[in-house]
């Protein structure tokens, strides 16, 4: 033991090719789990974890091809092919659910998506440091916030009872709207949120990116005579041209993330036909209505398409010349 | 601060700097108006005449929310919760980083891939609350627990913060005879203070923030933590008096308790948030999942 130790100090190297060696042999197997066994140990929990509450419930996704019923479990119940994959495609349903995961989706991308990198730009340009740093602390805050908090302070402040808006409007003699319960408004109340709530913080990776920038062709643009909103259209945002490109190819992966709680906490019998998307449709046909094989279905679908564009979106990453995240 | 010197150059740093702080106002004006209206009286409150400060002070809504039953002991779940959950994620999390961080582990590359694959696909919700249900968590406060123990996330940004660490300190140790449970909390977690203050703060944001665990997994409405709690007063405007209670107390205006709710709900975050701050902006950084 204390050999081994010694060799560690003195060669790491020798001791890791060594080490490679030993592994090839069943003997070797039980020599490198003996040599390490205290880590594995620690990593045993996490593992453990990972398989119970991870791992268990993908298999566990075999129920969506089953008729669960909890007290026959899940080997005991009737195979039944794909007929829940078939009821989700041809309930009209679908479609409603796919319309609001792609409008909801492109309002991120078109209204959201620009915003922080706008801010990054704009805080970038702040000559003075304490007032930047004052601005950041602002504007990262809500990130902090649970969406109950963020869908709670909306509810109270737009609310025709006594909300601080309708006030407003009351008093310049215009209508009360109902902003909650008209499903119109919906739509501008979540992006309203998300960009209230995530803005500040997306600009964090933009102003990384702009740090790195080096300062020289500042110094080059001002001696062409180049102005502020010259340097900021002509250096900095193609400087930062590739970090914005990953991060929209990755924003497109997630294209059916968008937010169960925040939804969840905006949905209404007024609103469902624009609000649904796949993730309250599962927990309502699962968690409410108990139909655990469709809403299985229904989840295994979401999540395959998001594998492949997940996958698919970090493979075009890298392809563009970053690294991807994955 | 060539170009400063410029007109234009000024006038498009004011209009700039205008920006930003109306942003920024912007941003912080719900919390200051919701802060405001949980101390105003019932009279202002009706008039609507304020927006941001309120000429009056009551601590009434304060008063009324904290004799019911509901709000003191939601508040005492989430604490609970909060405090237990965050040092059992950090030591499972700790424990599980610091072994992923050691290159010379046979089998690494793998456990890892395992760890990674989770947050690519997942079982879903309807399996998972399966599995809950199977565990006998359903109904447990520990369901908000033990299903969310590690963030993966967190977790690779402890182990990027770990394999920055120089190597020496590991192998001085392991000459004096330390094996790896000493080095890790000897020398590994006292020199990674920052990393493991900021994840910490982290999972305990999480956690308080926790709510659709609680709705799905929870049943009793005594088990609630105080998201669930605000959610009910807030939205279905019922959940102060759950137990059918009689309060004897006339209740405060309906619309300055829902304010205090939301304060005492919010207060805990914005509390840890100048901590938080301090290292945050580094740690989202760091989460690039690389080797």
């Amino acid at each position: 033991m204390r050999d081994s130790g010694i060799w560690d100090c003195v060669l790491p190297m020798g001791g890791d090719t060594m080490h490679k060696r030993e592994i090839t042999g069943r003997a070797g197997v039980l020599r490198s789990l003996q040599r390490h066994k205290w880590i594995y140990l620690m990593t045993t929990p996490g593992l453990l974890y990972i398989l119970i509450y991870k791992y268990i419930p993908m298999y566990g996704l075999i129920i969506s091809f089953k008729n669960y019923k909890p007290y026959q479990g899940i080997m005991g119940s009737e195979w039944v092919g794909l007929a829940h994959f078939e009821r989700l495609f041809s309930s009209p349903d679908f479609a409603m659910i796919l319309t609001n995961t792609l409008v909801l989706f492109t309002l991120q991308l078109v209204v959201f998506f620009p915003i922080p990198i706008i801010l990054a730009l704009m805080l970038n340009e702040l000559r003075s440091s304490g007032l930047k740093r004052t601005i950041q602390t602002l504007i990262y805050l809500p990130h902090f916030m649970s969406w109950v908090i963020v869908v709670s302070i909306s509810f109270v402040i737009l609310t025709v009872d006594g909300g601080l808006v309708n006030g407003l409007l009351e008093s310049m003699g215009l209508q009360k709207i109902n902003f909650l319960l008209k499903s119109d408004w919906f739509r501008p109340i979540y992006i309203l949120q998300i960009i209230w709530r995530e803005a500040g913080w997306g600009t964090i990776i933009f102003l990384a990116a702009i740090a790195s920038v080096d300062p020289q062709l500042y110094e080059a643009a001002k001696m062409d005579g180049a102005g502020r909103l010259r340097q900021m259209w002509s250096i900095t945002l193609p400087s930062i041209k590739s970090v914005i490109v990953v991060l929209l190819i990755l924003k497109i992966g997630d294209v059916l993330e968008l937010g169960f709680e925040h939804v969840y906490l905006l949905l209404n019998s007024a609103n469902r036909q624009v609000a649904e998307i796949f993730d309250t449709y599962v927990y309502v046909a699962g968690l409410q209505q108990g139909q655990f094989s469709y809403s299985t279905a229904v989840g295994f679908f979401k999540g395959l398409v998001g594998l492949v564009l997940v996958v698919g979106a970090n493979w075009l990453a890298k392809r563009y010349g970053e690294e991807g995240v994955y | 601060m060539v170009g400063d010197k410029t007109i234009g150059s000024r006038v498009f740093g004011l209009i700039n700097g205008l920006a930003l702080v109306a942003f920024a106002l912007i941003t912080v004006l719900p919390f200051i108006h919701v802060f405001s209206s949980s101390f105003a009286t019932s009279a202002e409150i009706a008039s609507k005449r304020f927006l941001l400060f309120p000429t009056t002070f009551t601590l009434d809504a304060y008063r009324y929310i904290f004799s019911t039953d509901a709000v003191p002991r939601a508040m005492g779940v989430s604490i609970g919760i909060t405090a237990a959950g965050t040092l059992w994620s950090m030591l499972i999390s700790v424990l599980t980083a610091y072994g992923l961080s050691r290159k010379l582990l046979p089998g690494r590359q793998t456990i890892m891939f395992l760890f990674v694959f989770t947050m690519l696909f997942n079982g879903g919700m309807i399996p998972t609350f399966l599995v809950v249900k199977e565990t006998g968590l359903l109904n447990s406060l520990l369901a908000l627990i033990i299903p969310a123990s590690i963030n993966v996330f967190n977790m690779i940004i402890l182990k990027t913060f770990f394999q920055g660490l120089p190597d020496g300190l590991e192998e001085s140790a392991k000459i004096d005879g330390c094996n790896d449970v000493g080095i890790l909390f000897r020398i590994v977690i006292p020199c990674s203070m920052p990393a493991i203050a900021t994840i910490s703060l982290f999972y305990a944001v999480t956690y308080w923030n926790t709510y659709m665990h609680a709705i799905m997994y929870l049943n009793d409405a005594s088990k609630w933590p105080v998201q669930v709690l605000l959610r009910q007063i807030i939205v279905l405007a019922s959940g102060l008096n759950y137990d059918n209670a009689v309060y004897t107390d006339v209740p405060p205006p309906a619309q300055s308790v829902k304010m205090a709710v939301i304060v005492v709900a919010t207060i805990p975050v914005l509390m840890v948030y100048p901590f938080l701050q301090k290292h945050f902006a580094k740690g989202a950084l760091l989460g690039s999942i690389k080797s």
